[in-house]
C-alpha cells in the first residue's frame, strides 16, 4: 500500500488556493503544517455545539465541554504510548512546555551542576536552557555536530557525566531535518548520569509517526499541536508522572489550586497542578481531531513517501549548478535545506514566492548552529504528508527561473 | 547603470506589465546601487530586518541629507534604491514632504514597505525620517 496523496490533498481546503495567481505549492511544513478538514471541522462543531467552560460541571454543556476536552488528553495520551492520561498536560506549544521544564529546573540546579543541549538546538531548546543554567550557576554544555549534520554520538557520550543534571535534545533538527537516535542516545544518559532528568523536543519529530514515550525512556516529551496538522496556540508537554507529581508550578491560579486561603494555597493533583486558568479547550479537541485523523494513515506509508520526496530533491539538487545541500546526516526527515552561490536565500525565498512556492528562509530560530556551519542562514524546503513529486519539480524549475534573474 | 530619479522610476516600472520584468528591473536597480566596504558593515550601521541585513550611514552634506545603504540581499537592495532616490541627497524638509506610502502604492510594491514584512525597510525609512526631523 502506498500513499494516495491526491486523495489526501483533498482533505486540506487551503491546498486548492491559488497565490500570486498559481496554485499554491506549501513546502514550509516545518514551521506549520495545513489543516484537514476533519480538524477545521471539529473546531467548528466545538464552538458551534458545545462551547463552554470545562471543569465547572454546573450545567449540561459544561459536562460535554468537560468530556470532549478531557477525551482529547487520552487520545494523546494514548498516541504517544504514555503510562497514564494525567502525564498529558495542556500547553500553548512546545516552548512553553520546555519553559515549564527549564523554569523548574532553574530552581532546582546548583551551581556546578551541568546541563546538556547540541548545536542543532532551535532557540525554544536552547534560551531556555542558558537561562535556567545562568539563573543556577550551572554550566550549560554544547554537543557538537557533524558537519553533515548529525550529532556527534562519541562527543555525547563524553559530554555526559555524573555532573549532568540535565539532557535536552530535540528528536529532530528544525533546520537541518536530522533525526537523532534519541532512543540510543537516552540510554547512554540512563547509564553515565542516572540522576539526570531528560526532555526530548518533540516539536518536529512528532508529525513523522511512531512517537512512544515509554519506549524511548525520557522524562520530558513537548510538542505542538500546529505542527501536527492540529490548530496553533495548543501543545503537550509530556512527563513521566514521578517527575510532574511535584514539579515547581510554573503558572498559579484557578483550576491548579486545591485549597486556597487569603494566606496560603495548596497545589491540586496533576494534571491540573501544571494547567492553571481557563485552558485552550478548542485547541485540544482540535489537537485530538488531528492526530485521530493522522492515525488512520499508515505510518509506514507515511515515513516512505515523504523519504521519496527527500530523495526526490537530493538528487535533483545535486546536479542543479551551485546548489549546495546544508545537512545531509544518513537519517532525516523531509527538511530539505539548501543555499544557491550568489543568492541571497531572502532573494531565492522571495522570487519563489512569486511563483506560488512557499518556503522559509534565514536562520530558523538557530542561530548558533548557523554559526556553526558557517552561513548567514539557508533557504529550506520542508516536505509533508500532502506534497507530491511534481512539486519538488515545480520547487527546482522555481530556483532555475530565480537564478536566472538574479544572474 | 546611473541610479533613476523618483518620476523615472514610477515611469519604468509602470511600463513594465508582468511580475519579472518589474523584479528584473529591481534586480538590476539593487546591482547597480554601489556597495557599503566591509568595513562599513559595522553593526552600529545596522538595521534589524529578519531575513536579510540592512546597513545605513549618514551624513550632511551642506543643506542636505547623504545616505549610504547596503544589503545582502540584491532584492532588498532595489528596493533601497528605491528609497533612496526618494530621500538621498534631500532636505530634511522635501525628506519629511515625501509621502512614501503613495510612491510604493503607486509602484505596487506597497507589500514590501508595510510593518509586517521584515526586510529592514520600513526601519530604514523610519531611520531616515527621524534625522531629517533632528536635522
Amino acid at each position: 500500500m502506498s500513499l494516495d496523496v491526491q486523495a489526501l490533498r483533498a482533505e486540506f481546503p487551503i491546498l486548492s488556493r491559488e497565490v500570486h495567481g498559481k496554485p499554491l505549492v506549501y513546502l514550509d511544513n516545518a514551521a506549520t503544517t495545513q489543516k484537514p478538514q476533519a480538524v477545521i471541522d471539529a473546531l467548528v462543531d466545538f464552538y458551534s455545539t458545545c462551547n463552554s467552560n470545562v471543569h465547572r460541571g454546573a450545567h449540561y454543556l459544561s459536562d460535554e465541554a468537560t468530556r470532549r476536552y478531557e477525551h482529547a488528553r487520552t487520545v494523546i495520551a494514548e498516541f504517544i504510548h504514555a503510562n497514564a492520561r494525567e502525564e498529558v498536560i495542556w500547553t500553548s506549544g512546545t516552548t512553553e512546555s520546555i519553559n515549564i521544564v527549564a523554569k523548574g529546573m532553574a530552581e532546582r540546579l546548583q551551581a556546578g551542576d551541568e546541563v546538556v543541549v547540541t548545536e542543532m538546538e532551535h532557540h525554544a531548546n536552547l534560551v531556555t536552557w542558558q537561562q535556567a543554567c545562568k539563573h543556577a550557576g550551572a554550566v550549560l554544555r554544547v554537543v557538537p555536530i557533524l558537519d553533515n549534520g548529525a550529532l556527534d554520538e562519541a562527543a555525547f557520550a563524553s559530554t555526559v557525566n555524573s555532573a549532568t543534571k540535565f539532557v535536552a535534545m530535540p528528536h529532530v533538527s528544525n533546520a537541518l531535518g536530522t533525526v537523532n537516535a534519541v532512543q540510543a542516545l537516552i540510554q547512554v544518559v540512563r547509564k553515565q548520569a542516572p540522576n539526570a532528568l531528560v526532555l526530548i523536543d518533540g516539536a518536529q519529530g512528532i508529525a513523522h509517526g511512531n512517537v512512544d514515550v515509554q519506549a524511548l525512556d525520557c522524562d520530558f516529551y513537548a510538542f505542538s499541536g500546529h505542527k501536527l496538522f492540529g490548530p496553533t496556540g495548543v501543545g503537550v508537554l509530556w512527563g513521566r508522572r514521578s517527575v510532574l507529581e511535584d514539579w515547581p508550578v510554573w503558572l498559579t491560579g484557578g483550576e491548579m489550586i486545591a485549597t486556597v486561603s487569603y494566606q496560603d494555597a495548596t497545589w491540586g493533583a496533576l494534571p491540573n497542578r501544571l494547567e492553571a486558568g481557563t485552558p485552550n479547550i478548542a485547541g485540544a479537541i482540535g489537537i485530538a481531531a488531528a492526530v485521530t485523523w493522522f492515525q488512520q494513515l499508515n505510518v509506514a506509508d507515511v515515513q516512505a513517501h515523504e523519504q521519496a520526496l527527500l530523495q526526490a530533491a537530493v538528487e535533483r539538487g545535486a546536479t542543479f549548478e551551485g546548489l549546495k545541500l546544508i545537512g545531509n546526516a544518513p537519517n532525516k526527515i523531509g527538511v530539505y535545506s539548501f543555499n544557491l552561490t550568489g543568492a541571497h536565500p531572502a532573494d531565492l525565498g522571495f522570487l519563489l514566492d512569486r511563483q506560488g512556492i512557499a518556503i522559509r528562509t534565514g536562520d530558523h530560530c538557530a542561530q548558533p548552529l548557523m554559526d556553526r556551519l558557517g552561513v548567514p542562514g539557508t533557504a529550506r524546503a520542508s516536505f509533508s504528508i500532502y506534497n507530491t513529486l511534481d512539486e519538488v519539480e515545480l520547487l527546482f524549475r522555481g530556483l532555475e527561473k530565480a537564478r536566472d534573474m538574479l544572474a | 547603470m546611473k541610479l533613476p530619479t523618483t518620476s523615472e522610476i514610477i515611469d519604468d516600472i509602470e511600463f513594465l506589465d508582468d511580475w519579472e520584468s518589474r523584479y528584473q528591473y529591481i534586480i538590476d536597480l539593487g546591482k547597480a546601487l554601489p556597495p557599503l566596504t566591509e568595513q562599513e558593515r559595522v553593526p552600529e550601521a545596522k538595521v534589524k530586518g529578519c531575513q536579510s541585513d540592512v546597513w545605513m550611514h549618514a551624513e550632511k552634506a551642506g543643506e542636505q541629507l547623504r545616505f549610504r545603504v547596503d544589503s545582502d540581499a540584491v532584492i532588498v537592495r532595489g528596493l533601497l534604491a528605491l528609497v533612496m532616490a526618494a530621500y538621498n541627497e534631500k532636505s530634511p524638509g522635501d525628506i519629511l514632504a515625501f509621502d512614501v506610502d503613495q510612491y510604493f502604492l503607486t509602484l505596487d510594491l506597497e507589500r514590501h514597505i508595510s510593518p509586517t514584512r521584515g526586510n529592514g525597510l520600513r526601519a530604514i525609512v523610519g531611520k531616515i525620517r527621524e534625522l531629517a526631523a533632528a536635522a
